[in-house]
């Protein structure tokens, strides 16, 4: 299959400069999407308010503004477009809004707080690189094996392949209750979850980077009567570190995502998923939009993070991205 | 007793390696039977063991059913679990997928006119694939209900970046020399698109097709732990969590993977028949 990954960034490398006003361009666009949706998303409960405030507002009744589409009852009410941008619990918050939420959970807490986004970011983050950390060793150690041992290969190997098409996700729910039942609770279920989320990705990429060296390569550590330990260490080992570092940028997302989700359906009292929840339930738009620009900024962070070490990585040992 | 469980599981274990040892080194390696029965058997062991050691070592079918006890649920509850498929497979992923999918095919053919615009989408498209999207199942059912949109909406827009980027990069993967053979033929721009750019991109959009498959479950199926209708896979999963009923969450999990792999299949078969000629589908 051509390379093309689910990451873009790769390929724009080096015309980064060139890239800025297109990228700037396009975000921008999508700031203005929704800063213009906020309107019509937001005119009824706005119109509703404004009504009990004593404003004028047609047509008169609730019952009769259903009717009407957002769009339509804007067109009805233009001097109430403005207010549609500070409701107190928006159906979609405007940018300002999430934004002055965010500097408020962020910057303005204590980071021991319980409103603090910071911790819940930490409770959430401690899960995700703990479960990272040991679904990529146990996934590198797999690929030794499948790609040493052709019994593991010919086993294990279709089992890797084929469970990249499930949804591993919907384990989540499960994997906590078992786990709690055998009286582990905590950090460790969530990070289960992320480890096996990160695993099946690093094994696969792994098998693929560990074979990459061709005949030609192999054949030459031969000539040099190279031990299979050294053929390892000196030739497959570092042959495999771009394909390991597309599968650590995959897996990373992917552990952050599990690590999410599994404190959703356990009622988990900290963590960006725990805050969504709470939004979701309590009826406070801004706190759950909050958390997940919040997930998404750590989620961008992450993968920034192994970009930037792939790039140092691989132009210090002189090789391309795979 | 554990003594007992842990050596009979250990005995199934080796029995189940010895053979799969004997046939990777077999001269018959290679042939498609053995490549096929080497991973049955590892299952198939597994599996064994896995009944084994729930049944001796007496473990609470709280924590882990056998996985008899789940095959005696599945077929038991086949109407139940056909429902919820309905719901979560066919309402909620299928559609949002397509919906994602077009809007995505869309969007990379108005960028794909301007140099400039693809230059922005690509990088910020790639970003946006590995954010958590999932996150925003609770803001969509709140705007859509808890009805099938909801879920519909949340898969259409997970689905929606991989493909684009996949299909924006694939539209460039043609060389000067094609493009200016199609211009010496006289081509406009939208022959030289649907004769040569688009059956070139095609290898790439079905790679995101086919990423998207997962991605379009699993958003369907935990879009659903946010509020639904009382059916569909998602909910069954969590309130069977709360019930303790874990061999039926076990069959919604066979189904999840049932239906994962045959969708994925799915894509990948009509990969074959569409790019027949690309070099990694000639046998």
């Amino acid at each position: 299959m051509p390379p093309a990954g689910i990451f873009g960034l790769g390929r724009s490398r080096g015309s980064c400069v060139k890239s800025l006003l297109p990228i700037l361009t396009v975000i921008g666009a999508i700031l203005l999407v929704w800063v213009v949706a906020v309107v019509p998303m937001n005119m009824h409960l706005t119109a509703d308010q404004a009504q009990r405030d004593g404003l004028v507002v047609s047509p008169e009744t609730p019952a009769e503004r259903q009717v009407h589409s957002g769009l339509g009852l804007t067109l009805k009410n233009p001097a109430l477009m403005r207010l549609t941008y500070n409701l107190e619990r928006p159906r979609l918050p405007s940018p300002h809004q999430v934004g002055a939420e965010m500097w408020d959970t962020i910057f303005a807490k204590k980071i021991t707080s319980r409103r603090s986004l910071v911790y819940h970011g930490w409770v959430t983050l401690s899960a995700t690189l703990l479960g990272f950390a040991i679904g990529t060793t146990l996934g590198i150690l797999l690929a030794v094996g499948i790609v040493y041992n052709k019994a593991m290969d010919m086993s294990v190997m279709p089992w890797a392949i084929a469970s990249q098409t499930i949804p591993i996700l919907a384990l989540a729910p499960m994997i906590i209750v078992m786990l709690g039942a055998i009286g582990i609770q905590g950090l460790l279920p969530k990070s289960i979850i992320s480890a096996y989320l990160s695993f099946f990705p690093v094994v696969v990429g792994m098998v693929k980077g560990l074979r990459s060296p061709d005949g030609m390569k192999l054949d030459l550590l031969r000539t040099y009567h190279a031990s299979p330990a050294q053929g390892f260490w000196k030739l497959r080992l570092p042959a495999s570190v771009p394909y390991l570092f597309a599968s650590l940028k995959i897996g990373i997302s992917a552990s952050l995502v599990g690590a999410i989700v599994a404190e959703l359906p356990t009622g988990a009292r900290a963590g960006f998923g725990a805050r969504m929840l709470v939004g979701d339930q309590y009826g406070q738009p801004m706190v759950t939009w909050a958390a997940l620009f919040a997930a998404a900024i750590t989620a961008a962070a992450l993968v920034g993070l192994f970009s930037a070490l792939e790039r140092l990585t691989l132009r210090r040992m002189g090789m391309a991205a795979a | 007793m554990t003594g007992t469980a842990i050596i009979s599981a250990l005995a199934v274990w080796g029995a189940g390696w010895f053979i799969n040892t004997r046939l990777a080194q077999s001269a018959a390696a290679q042939t498609r039977f053995v490549q096929l029965l080497v991973p049955a058997i590892f299952g198939l062991t597994i599996l064994i063991m896995w009944e084994l050691l729930v049944r001796l070592l007496e473990i609470s079918p709280v924590i882990l059913p056998p996985p008899t006890s789940i095959a005696a649920r599945f077929a038991q509850e086949t109407p139940l679990l056909w429902a919820d498929f309905q719901q979560t497979i066919v309402k909620g992923a299928m559609s949002g997928y397509i919906i994602g999918a077009l809007a995505a095919f869309g969007v990379a053919i108005l960028a794909d006119r301007s140099d400039f615009l693809t230059r922005g989408i690509l990088p910020v498209g790639g970003f946006m694939a590995a954010l958590p999207i999932v996150g925003t199942a609770p803001i969509f059912v709140k705007w859509l209900g808890s009805d099938w949109e909801s879920k519909a909406a949340v898969v259409g827009v997970m689905v929606f970046f991989p493909i684009l980027v996949n299909t924006v990069a694939g539209l460039r993967d043609t060389t000067s020399m094609q493009r200016d053979l199609m211009r010496t033929y006289g081509a406009g721009y939208w022959p030289t698109l649907f004769k040569l750019r688009l059956p070139a991109a095609m290898p790439f959009i079905f790679n995101g097709l086919k990423i998207a498959t997962t991605l379009a479950l699993i958003g369907a199926i935990v879009a659903e732990f946010f509020g639904s209708p009382t059916v569909g896979m998602g909910f069954r999963i969590s309130t069977s969590v709360g019930q303790l009923a874990l061999d039926l969450v076990w069959a919604e999990i066979v189904v999840a993977a049932i239906a994962g792999s045959a969708f994925y299949g799915l894509m990948a078969w009509i990969e074959s028949r569409v790019t027949f000629w690309h070099p990694s589908q000639r046998k």
